[in-house]
């Protein structure tokens, strides 16, 4: 026996009480889970025009499933919990006990692997900002083209928010042309001058857009002519800092979600602590009730394990459940179709073709 | 008559006293409500102080941080009372003050709603406040190396983003003052020079206005410098361009930013209000319905509970009877006294 320990009445009732109040707690921990799933996809879902994929989603999803499941599973044990004493009201339970064991493993499990995925995660949530952002910032100057009419207003706000600028840092604005062409005069000579300067014909300029402004700044913003130090009064762009936002907005997007994300990380291993704890005392009381339940005596002594024997026997016993449950699965398919070629004749063959597979099930 | 007679027996009088009890916790929880209230607007003033120039009045978050304590105080005193009212050995103690109490309920629930006219009418000297602070706001946007002045321009410019407002009125208002620090103009430049010249004050002032005026939804880059100049820009009028700054002011921003704030608190404190009369109400029927009782040993005998004992006329001319009185005893005690004096 794995754990074994005696439970007197009162200890049993005191373990039933204190497992009540424990799958309460669960469920609210169900619950937790569950909001935090909603507020990480809402966060997601609030940038999702930078973002290129949705591989990300698969973390809040999970999480508000296995909130939603936790809820009710938890809920079932404190149900289970207030009939455990009930000699007449357990009985019902014992059919579901396997059952809830399975559902209860598997979201632990899977509150394990929403932690690990997280992790894992990154690197695509990196990929899927690196395209989104490019994308974004080739697109700024079509506020005239439906379906992207708002990536100008997308980026500003982003970038004021997250005090970035550009893609890797300001210098990804050098190479696009983010003016669009309605508010250019083609018939000045230094716009023709810049889009003869390059092949495709684009209007390029060493200036970036107003939101890249920086407020710590003492002085009032330079956006246009960057590179120029002749074209501002005492100003060296080798090592002015303060001017514009050094960090590029892959960056400070990746940093917020990844301190989003772990953030959470003690939350969550809390939580599944508090299920695992509730698995292990309902199995204690399980068993120590079934045990009292046995004796015939409500009052006794009973002991209570968590398995009834050790795990590699159990391990072996479940395999071997499992093979013949393989088995009969196989057998009866053929016992019907014998049954259907000969049919009423061959009765003796089909009783005498189960009797060997109920035999062979006690002695596994 | 008694004013709104109600009879009572044992059963009733414990879910009268019960439910007051139960009432008195709820207003625990809406006194501790008030004080938050009143500690969050006052953390709001004090994140915004800088634009106010440290001058707005703290006076409406105190009061309300002060009615808050005393809210929770009051409240649980009287709770204390209704839970002992069920048992005539301990509720015999309270019962000489009792009426003390009530009375100061009254006053208490007066001031409350004094307060809460307070909320809605700070909006007017608030303004002031905010027009006077912004416009030297903008005046000190420069000066961003003077010691104690220099993270001005910082905090209007957030503000200006956050809030999506330009200027003081109007965008125009940053056309005159002087918004670029002297450390960054060359003087020796022609255009300085005549900008320096064209005013009394040899101000530096141009029809531009700083980057956190530029509105996002813009479909065109901001338009920051030149914008009375129309050939300055291509496809640009300056009379009908809507969307390139912030049109609105910021001094009406925070003003209806702060207002709000104030009318939403002040519509809980009379909510609050109404609670607290309706437990004073409720103390007074649990007292009178005590006091009364048909047979003074008999725990279980009929009462009667009243909120005035006589009807509200009466009432009225009893406490102008009873003041007369205390004013006529002191006089006669003065008399008194000087008679004694001369004599003794």
């Amino acid at each position: 026996m794995l754990l074994k320990l005696k439970f007197n009445q009162q200890r049993r009732v005191r373990l039933a009480q204190g497992l009540w109040l424990l799958s309460w707690t669960a469920v609210m921990c169900g619950a937790f889970v569950f909001c935090l799933g909603v507020y990480l996809k809402m966060e997601l879902f609030r940038r999702a025009e930078v973002m290129d994929d949705s591989d990300i989603h698969a973390v809040p999803n999970i999480l508000m499933m296995v909130g939603l499941a936790s809820i009710g599973t938890n809920w079932i044990a404190s149900r289970i919990c207030q009939d455990s004493l009930d000699e007449s009201r357990f009985p019902r339970w014992r059919v579901f006990m396997l059952a809830w064991f399975a559902v209860a493993t598997l979201l632990c499990v899977l509150l394990v692997a929403v932690v690990m995925l997280s992790y894992a995660l990154q690197g695509r949530l990196e990929e899927s900002l690196k395209v989104g952002l490019r994308n974004g910032i080739r697109f700024y100057k079509d506020t005239d083209v439906p379906g992207r009419c708002f990536q100008k207003e997308t980026i500003d706000r982003l970038q004021m928010e997250f005090r970035c600028c550009g893609n890797n840092n300001f210098k990804d604005w050098f190479e696009v042309q983010w003016v669009s062409n309605r508010y250019l005069d083609f018939t000045s000579k230094d716009v023709k001058d810049r889009v003869r300067s390059n092949v495709d014909g684009r209007y390029l300029l060493d200036g970036v857009p107003f939101s890249c402004c920086n407020p710590a700044s003492p002085r009032p913003c330079l956006q246009n002519q960057l590179t120029d130090n002749s074209a501002h009064f005492n100003y060296d762009y080798q090592t002015e800092e303060l001017n514009l936002y050094s960090r590029g907005c892959r960056e400070a997007l990746i940093n917020y979600y990844m301190e989003l994300m772990n953030s959470t990380g003690p939350g969550v291993l809390s939580v599944i602590l508090i299920q695992m704890s509730v698995i292990m005392s309902l199995r204690f009381l399980q068993t120590s009730v079934e045990g009292a339940m046995a004796l015939e005596d409500p009052e006794a002594e009973s002991e209570g394990f968590l398995l009834e024997k050790g795990v590699k026997e159990t391990f072996e016993d479940v395999k071997v459940k499992v093979l013949t449950m393989l088995k009969a699965a196989q057998i009866n398919p053929e016992a019907a179709a014998a049954a259907e070629e000969s049919c009423g004749g061959a009765d003796a063959e089909n009783g005498g073709e189960k009797t060997p597979v109920k035999t062979s099930t006690p002695a596994s | 008559m008694a004013l709104m007679v109600v009879k009572f027996d044992l059963k009733k009088r414990v879910k009268l006293a019960q439910t007051v009890w139960f009432m008195y916790w709820f207003a625990v929880m809406a006194g501790v409500l008030v004080f938050s209230m009143g500690l969050f607007f006052k953390i709001e003033l004090r994140k915004r102080s800088e634009l106010m120039d440290n001058n707005e009045s703290h006076f409406l978050p105190n009061l309300l941080i002060f009615m808050g304590l005393i809210t929770c105080g009051i409240n649980a005193f009287g709770g204390k009372i209704c839970y002992d009212s069920l048992d005539p050995t301990k509720f015999v103690k309270w019962k000489p003050m009792l009426k003390t109490f009530l009375v100061f309920c009254m006053v208490f629930n007066a001031l409350l709603l004094l307060t809460a006219l307070v909320c809605f009418l700070m909006r007017i000297p608030l303004q002031f406040t905010l027009a006077e602070g912004l416009r030297n706001g903008m005046r000190y946007y420069k000066d961003t190396d003077t010691p104690g002045r220099c993270y001005m321009k910082r905090t209007l410019d957030l503000m200006q983003m956050e809030f999506r407002c330009c200027g003081n009125e109007h965008y125009r208002d940053w056309f005159e003052v002087q918004w670029v620090s002297n450390r960054y103009l060359d003087f020796s430049a022609k255009e300085v020079k005549d900008r320096i010249g064209s005013n009394v004050d040899g101000q530096y002032l141009m029809d531009g206005v700083p980057f956190s005026c530029c509105n996002p939804s813009s479909p065109r880059p901001c338009i920051q410098y030149q914008m009375t100049n129309n050939t300055a820009h291509y496809s640009y009028d300056h009379y009908t361009e809507e969307l390139n700054v912030w049109k609105r002011g910021c001094s009406d921003a925070l003003l209806s930013y702060y207002g709000g704030m104030m009318n939403t608190i002040g519509a809980l404190v009379v909510l609050v209000t109404m609670l607290e009369v309706a437990v004073t109400v409720g103390l007074q029927y649990v007292d009178s319905s005590l006091s009364t009782l048909a047979n003074p040993e008999d725990p279980e005998s009929e009462s009667e509970g009243w909120i005035l004992e006589k009807t509200v006329k009466e009432t009225f001319t009893d406490i102008i009877a009873k003041m007369k009185a205390m004013g006529k005893g002191s006089k006669v005690e003065e008399g008194g006294e000087a008679a004694a004096a001369p004599s003794s």
